[in-house]
């Protein structure tokens, strides 16, 4: 896939968060495309519970961002039909765990669609969800659901880390030929970054080294991605140099780049936060063993969430995948003495 | 919200124009349709009934895998179909093949699901008929976003949305005509109730009044039908579609009819239901009722009825020719329409088959 040109007329440095790049993004490629609608739960005046869709209802009209009744399933499927009508429909799942009553839409309809027609009825449609944990968020609302996503052939799954590739990755996926299950990690909404607009990211499909290293690889995306890149910054101090490597996209994956880092390095610690078991995290560990065994010095590692349902509140620190942890899978990678 | 609801609700008993001895009689908001259109309806009648019989045998042949028959429901297929304009789109379930031809579908494309060469074997674009729907009530909001999609660009379109009386359980369903109505999308939800979802019988699927009832709670006026009266069908289900396209939002539909064979072939219905229950309904047929009634007025001759047949019998053998043609599907496509263009794994996926395949090639 190729990156957009962005509408927006001349190159601006702004600080923005998460939240705003992905508004922007939002509105950029809705003045570029009439087809472009958003709708969902609380999108229109109130601007989605993240502010995500903030003043797009205002600016572009009720017609072209606009509150549904709620039903995840039925927003989904009206999507997908209004994606067979011409229109490029973005919707909103208010929170992960709420995306989960649109589940049979997204694999049996939206996933399918193109394959079992042909490609005759292509669906060019976004459904963004809010994800992951470290909000303190009560549960339902902090689940690390891309494992069912990326497990579904027919879907691509991204998770930015970055307001850039937030900005980036969105206009992408909203003028992509096929559906994207576009994953934002709720604590990162509230992070900045200096955007240079238009934003020129690499496309869909491509993962970048965050930072470079020589001694192991961490491999993160998402809300994942901070923890590896101060887990570096941290080991540095100590004399170690560890490569982060940010999948942005996970379908799809990035084999090259990925496979590349880790053997460039030798080593190799995977970070998530989903629950480890039958994970994107177990896929990454396998694909990256089998490609790259003989350059492998130790066993890849992971540091994942437990294989729990999310913990309440005070007990979230325990299932996040923090800095200690990631340093201590450093430590375990048999370093020679 | 409505101040009336009074307004929403369906007449007490279906709609019937045509009864089962063939007299026609107009009910009080619905005319009897003209002599031609109703000749014309008996030959679609008739090469339905040939189809769907035809698409039995070859499921017995083992042309087909399985074939989910609408014997005795051909009333409602045919009329789903007639009522719409070309520009009009059809969301028919897996029973409703005959819907989807009389829309235009060529039957040997329609029947692709079943023979096994590809899931959808129409382009759904051609003749604006969606694939079929086999998990229950799932294409229903399609329908809406269809509908919605066409009103936000001014056009006319009409979105005909089929599903069962089990499906109307689903929660897609409620979804649907929940949004349809909020939006005033032009959809005409048209339920064929055949009694049963294959063995739960109806009283099982809701304790509503009946399942045009249904539409009050969303603010659809519903309407009752009787599912075997070619007449009333056409006359019931045109007025809904004229209803929608003038603007007046979603209508819903409920047709009482009767699925006179089993679920599909591979279903034993005398586990479930009695020989005389099936008896009675062959004699409403949807079929000899119309025969009759263009008989008794002197409108159906032995020469055109003989037409009827002979282009049923064409149609039938287009399809035993279709079926019977073998064509060895392509591995190729199991990669290429995953996406629009293949990941590099799924690339990788397709070499190996290749390769798999130049070996056996190669011995
Ligand atoms: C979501 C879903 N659940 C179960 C099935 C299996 N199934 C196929 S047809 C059917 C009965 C449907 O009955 P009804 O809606 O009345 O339609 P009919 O077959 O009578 O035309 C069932 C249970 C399915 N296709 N989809
Ligand atoms: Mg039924």
């Amino acid at each position: 896939m190729t990156v957009l040109a962005s509408p927006v007329p001349k190159t601006e440095v702004r600080t923005l968060s998460m939240a705003q790049a992905l508004n922007q993004a939002l509105r950029d490629a809705m003045a570029a495309d009439p087809a472009v609608v958003l709708f969902g739960e609380d999108v229109g005046a109130l601007g989605g519970v993240f502010r995500i869709t903030d003043g797009l209802t205002a600016e572009f009209g009720e017609a072209r961002c606009f509150d549904t009744p709620l039903a995840e399933s039925g927003i989904v499927g009206m999507a997908v039909g209004m994606a067979m009508n011409g229109m490029r429909p973005v919707v909103e799942m208010q929170f992960d765990a709420f995306a989960y009553p649109a589940f049979e839409q997204i694999v049996s309809h939206v996933a399918k669609m193109r394959n079992r027609t042909r490609g005759r009825v292509a669906l060019p449609m976004v459904i963004r969800v809010p994800y992951a944990g470290g909000i303190g968020g009560v549960e339902h609302h902090c689940d690390s659901s891309e494992a069912y996503y990326a497990h579904t052939p027919g879907l691509h799954v991204v998770a930015p880390a970055t307001p850039a590739d937030a900005y980036a990755l969105l206009r992408e996926a909203i003028s992509a030929p096929d559906p994207v299950v576009f994953l934002e990690p709720k604590k990162l909404y509230w992070s900045k970054q200096e955007v240079q607009l238009p934003v020129r990211e690499p496309g869909i499909g491509t993962a970048v080294v965050r930072r470079e290293g020589t001694d192991a690889t961490l491999i993160a995306y998402g809300p994942s991605v901070p923890v590896a890149l101060e887990a570096a910054e941290i080991a540095a101090r100590e004399g170690r140099s560890l490569q982060v490597v940010d999948l942005r996209s996970i379908v799809p994956f990035d084999d090259e780049t990925v496979c590349a880092a880790v053997r460039s390095t030798g080593r190799a610690v995977v970070v998530a936060e989903a629950a480890g078991f039958a994970s994107v995290s177990s896929e990454i560990v396998a694909r990256v063993t089998e490609r790259c065994f003989t350059a492998l010095a130790a066993p890849i590692r992971r540091v994942t969430g437990f294989d729990i349902p999310y913990p309440p509140p005070k007990l979230e620190h325990f299932q996040l995948p923090g800095v200690d942890r990631v340093l201590d899978a450093v430590d375990d990678l048999q370093w020679e003495q | 919200m409505t101040s009336d609801p009074r307004r929403l609700l369906p007449s007490a008993d279906p709609v019937s124009l045509i009864d089962p001895q063939g007299r026609s009689a107009d009910s009080p908001s619905y005319a009897v349709p003209d002599d031609a259109t109703l000749l014309r309806a008996l030959g679609s009648l008739i090469t339905a009934r040939r189809l769907n019989d035809q698409a039995y045998a070859l499921v017995r042949q083992g042309r087909l895998a399985v074939y989910p028959s609408s014997h005795g429901q051909e009333a409602c297929q045919v009329a789903a179909a007639q009522v719409l304009a070309a520009d009009d789109w059809l969301f028919p379930t897996y029973r409703d093949t005959v819907a989807a031809v009389g829309k235009g579908v060529d039957p040997v494309e329609a029947l692709s699901l079943l023979k096994g060469d590809w899931h959808c074997g129409y382009d759904p674009y051609e003749h604006r008929v969606a694939p079929h729907a086999t998990p229950l009530a799932t294409q229903l909001p399609h329908a809406v976003g269809v509908a919605h999609a066409a009103r936000m660009r001014g056009e006319p379109t009409v979105v005909m949305a089929m599903c069962g009386d089990g499906g109307t359980s689903e929660g897609d369903f409620h979804e649907a005509l929940n949004f349809a109505a909020v939006f005033r999308a032009p959809v005409v939800f048209f339920v064929q109730n055949n009694e049963y979802a294959i063995s739960v019988p109806l009283a099982r699927q809701s304790a509503a009044p009946s399942l045009a009832h249904k539409g009050i709670g969303y603010g659809i006026a519903g309407e009752r039908v009787d599912g075997n009266d070619m007449a009333a069908l056409l006359a019931v289900l045109g007025a809904a579609v004229a209803r929608a396209r003038a603007g007046e939002g979603p209508q819903l539909i409920e047709a009482h009819t009767y699925r006179m064979q089993a679920h599909t072939n591979a279903d034993d219905a005398t586990r479930y239901r009695d020989d005389a229950e099936v008896a009675a309904w062959v004699r409403r047929d949807p079929i000899t009722r119309l025969e009759t009634h263009l008989r008794d007025r002197g409108l159906l001759t032995d020469e055109v009825h003989a037409r009827f047949t002979a282009e049923a019998e064409r149609v039938a053998t287009h399809l035993r020719d279709g079926l019977n043609q073998d064509v060895t599907p392509d591995p190729d496509d199991l990669f290429a329409y995953v996406y629009a263009s293949p990941t590099p794994q799924l690339r990788e996926q397709a070499a190996l088959v290749a390769d798999e395949l130049s070996r056996e090639g190669a011995h």
